[in-house]
């Protein structure tokens, strides 16, 4: 079934605010093969705010994640993610197109603090292979 | 300022690292696990994160610039890093220094695996020093 054309400039809510820890940010470090020695996150951190708040776009929506393949990723970073930060998602839907039976979503997520400020600003693309693609 | 050469990165990715990717982000998309569920959405097989092929080209640029902050980083994911039920499959990470302005320097990627590009126009900017 497509997505919903009507999505395109839908804000879902925030996602749940998110405490980083050392164990999390060393547990992320640790599954790409790094060492986490105190600092910033590694770069491609924020991806765990972000993967919350498209999960929960999907859910909402009733799509299914085994139909979803990331097509692109963007991050554009204020600052660093450390430790200590708690952090939210804000995630919109940008851009919706149909190409040969897939649904190719464009959103955006609003990484911000618990201050409300800005720490990142993400853009994924998701394909969503359609049943007969 | 002399253009630092950036020396290639080679990584193992194995299903025990999908793994462990999957619970460390998040992500717990069966494509990553599953072969049979890859299969039936007309994958190749059981395919690495892109986001796991991301972070490791995060790594090597953090092996390159030790602990220079990121101020952008993005991708397209154009093809699957197919990873077998056993052993693994290597991801070549090369860069490029492309220019240095106003204390940030642009990083060129090229990620391949068994000698075809699987990341389309990777592209990092750092905050280096020198």
């Amino acid at each position: 079934m497509p997505v919903d054309a009507s999505l395109v400039g839908r804000v879902f809510p925030p996602t749940s605010p998110y405490a980083v820890s050392e164990e999390r940010v060393r547990d992320f470090a640790a599954a790409t093969g790094s060492s986490y020695d105190g600092g910033a996150a590694p770069a491609t951190f924020p991806i765990v705010l972000a993967f919350d708040a498209m999960n929960a776009f999907l859910e909402a929506e009733a799509i299914d994640l085994f139909r979803i393949v990331h097509g692109e990723q963007r991050f554009a970073y204020e600052r660093p993610v450390v430790p200590g930060d708690v952090l939210t998602a804000t995630l919109t839907v940008a851009t919706l197109r149909q190409i040969g039976g897939n649904d190719i979503i464009g959103t955006t997520s609003e990484i911000t603090d618990s201050d409300g400020a800005l720490v990142c600003s993400t853009s994924a693309t998701l394909v969503h292979r359609g049943a007969d693609a | 300022m002399s253009t630092p050469t950036l020396e290639t990165q080679t990584y193992a990715v194995t299903r025990a690292d999908l793994v462990a990717y999957a619970q460390a982000s998040g992500d717990h998309n069966p494509i990553h696990q599953d072969e049979e569920v890859a299969l039936s959405v007309g994958l190749p097989g059981v395919i690495a994160h892109g986001m796991y092929t991301m972070a490791l080209t995060a790594r090597a640029v953090a092996t390159w610039f030790p602990g220079a902050e990121v101020v952008s980083l993005g991708c397209k994911f154009t093809n699957p890093v197919v990873v077998p039920a056993d052993g693994s499959v290597e991801i070549e990470v090369a860069g490029e220094v492309k220019g240095s302005e106003d204390g940030l320097t642009t990083v060129a990627l090229t990620v391949t695996c068994g000698g075809q590009k699987v990341l389309g126009m990777p592209k990092a900017v750092v905050r280096a020093d020198g």
